[in-house]
């Protein structure tokens, strides 16, 4: 809540030059409310035109540079850095909650299931893009193997890292998408990015990658896959750290 | 001053578009430049060099042509997307309703109009206009190219930056010739439509401010004494 209460400190603080028009808009107004169903249509739209489609992918003349990390670069929890100084071999993926089969499935095991390889291109919320290859298990496996209750409409993605820490202690990272973006072929589990394994900057030992959304669905450090009907009980309920901070849960633009 | 009659110039789908339009562009613009400043660099190509150099144009812009003022990308975002589908929206309206009611037509420039095209840019030059019911041979030209060049470009390179569309329309992105170059064309093409905003107002000055205000609040246009016989559109 710190950075909130920044944002609107810094909203005053500018707010005698030109485009302050909108500088309400920052929080819970009843305008903003408004103005961003503009994402349901969004996903609407999206949705009655995409199908399976599969976001494009490139070859590797296109991957030009190393992808760029963003976000948390680093996790410093006694937990993470238990398991990173092991080379990950103490790491689980944990899956839990609506599922038949609560799993837990060894790094060995994981790397060893049959991976899935694509180059795509990463598209920050920023405004740049980076292409690289990734490497990992199509989550669509996992889930077969967890059997996902009727109720289950999300995949919430529970990771170690915290870009926020208050005195309350660390907000850890958190982010979820719908049945359709967990089942796609190229919603992957990766643990391998460039023919190497997955670097701690970019979220060892594994990442997610949506590959039709933005950056910031593609949680990283993921440590718990949980399978739910609703986001109530989840930071501001509303289905990711970034969405509970003003942005889109639904992020293809 | 023109002294002839008054004519209804403009029709209610025309008045209600045009202004629904300005409003948009106008928070389309400055949440737009919120949103480029995010990443305030310019790239041609697939993906944004950081490792190599594909970039053309590096500038923070000033908090006082952004919106909010402050930083804020996601209160950027959230203005942006819902002016964009207005725009869309009434675009559409537009389009369908120009095409029943003739409108189209009116800003399709006929073979003599571009014969007369130099004398039409030398009275412009010397701001001497002529008010009658239609369109000077520039002002079609400038008014399609906005409605049938820039605004269409304008969409497409926005889907072009979805990751979700580029999946939809890969050939966007062949088009455009990749996602940073069509972030680049979005920003170039918003420049185009501030300069035309600008000759727009200065135009509308030129030729009579009230009068011209008048045509496109209320239909009503003044025209010039001795054009008043000039064929109906």
């Amino acid at each position: 809540m710190i950075t909130r209460r920044n944002m609107l400190l810094g909203g005053a603080a500018v707010s005698l030059s030109g485009c302050t028009l909108l500088d309400g808009l920052t929080g819970g107004s009843p305008l903003r409310a408004f103005l961003q169903q503009a994402e349901g249509l969004t996903m609407a739209a999206q949705r009655a035109l995409l199908g399976d489609r599969l976001a494009p992918e490139f070859t590797e003349a296109d991957i030009r540079q190393g992808q760029r990390p963003n976000g948390s670069t680093n996790v410093t929890s006694d937990d993470y850095v238990g398991l990173q100084q092991s080379g990950f071999a103490g790491y689980a993926l944990q899956v839990t909650g609506l599922v038949e089969t609560p799993l837990s499935i060894p790094y060995a095991q994981l790397t060893a299931l049959p991976a899935r390889t694509q180059i795509t291109r990463h598209d920050c919320v920023e405004g740049w893009s980076c292409i690289a290859k990734w490497t990992g298990v199509p989550l669509s496996m996992i889930l077969d193997q967890a059997k996902p209750l009727m109720t289950a409409r999300y995949a919430v993605f529970h990771c170690f890292d915290a870009i926020e820490h208050t005195l309350s202690g660390d907000v850890l990272y958190y982010e979820s998408i719908d049945m359709v973006d967990a089942r796609h072929p190229q919603t992957i589990l990766a643990w391998g990015m460039n023919d190497q394994p997955l670097p701690v900057a970019n979220g060892a030992p594994i990442r997610l990658r949506v590959e039709r959304q933005l950056g910031y669905k593609m949680a990283k450090y993921v440590k718990s896959i949980e399978l739910v009907d609703s986001f109530a009980g989840l930071g501001s309920g509303r289905g990711s750290y970034w969405a509970d901070r003003g942005y889109e849960w639904y992020a293809g633009i | 001053m023109p002294t002839g009659p008054l004519i209804y110039r403009q029709k209610l789908t025309t008045r209600v578009t045009h202004w629904v339009w300005a409003v948009c562009l106008f928070f389309l613009l400055f949440s737009g430049l919120q949103i480029f400043n995010a990443h305030p660099v310019l790239h041609i190509g697939k993906e944004a060099g950081f490792d190599y150099d594909n970039a053309v144009a590096a500038f923070q812009v000033p908090g006082a042509l952004t919106m909010p003022s402050g930083q804020s990308l996601a209160t950027g975002r959230v203005i942006h997307f819902f002016f964009a589908w207005v725009l869309v929206g009434t675009l559409l309206v537009w389009a369908v309703a120009s095409l029943i009611n003739g409108h189209v037509k009116a800003l399709i420039p006929s073979g003599a109009d571009l014969r007369g095209l130099p004398q039409d840019v030398a009275n412009h030059v010397r701001l001497q206009f002529h008010h009658v019911r239609q369109y000077n041979v520039l002002q079609k030209l400038a008014y399609a190219s906005v409605l049938f060049i820039a605004l269409p470009l304008m969409i497409a390179t926005g889907l072009t930056m979805s990751p979700a569309f580029d999946a939809v329309a890969p050939w966007l992105l062949d088009l455009f010739g990749g996602r940073q170059t069509a972030r680049t064309i979005h920003f170039a093409t918003m420049l185009g439509l501030v300069g035309f905003f600008g000759i727009h107002m200065a135009m509308v000055l030129a030729a009579g401010p009230i009068n011209e205000l008048r045509s496109i609040v209320t239909g009503w246009y003044r025209t010039d004494a001795e054009a008043h016989d000039d064929h109906a559109a």
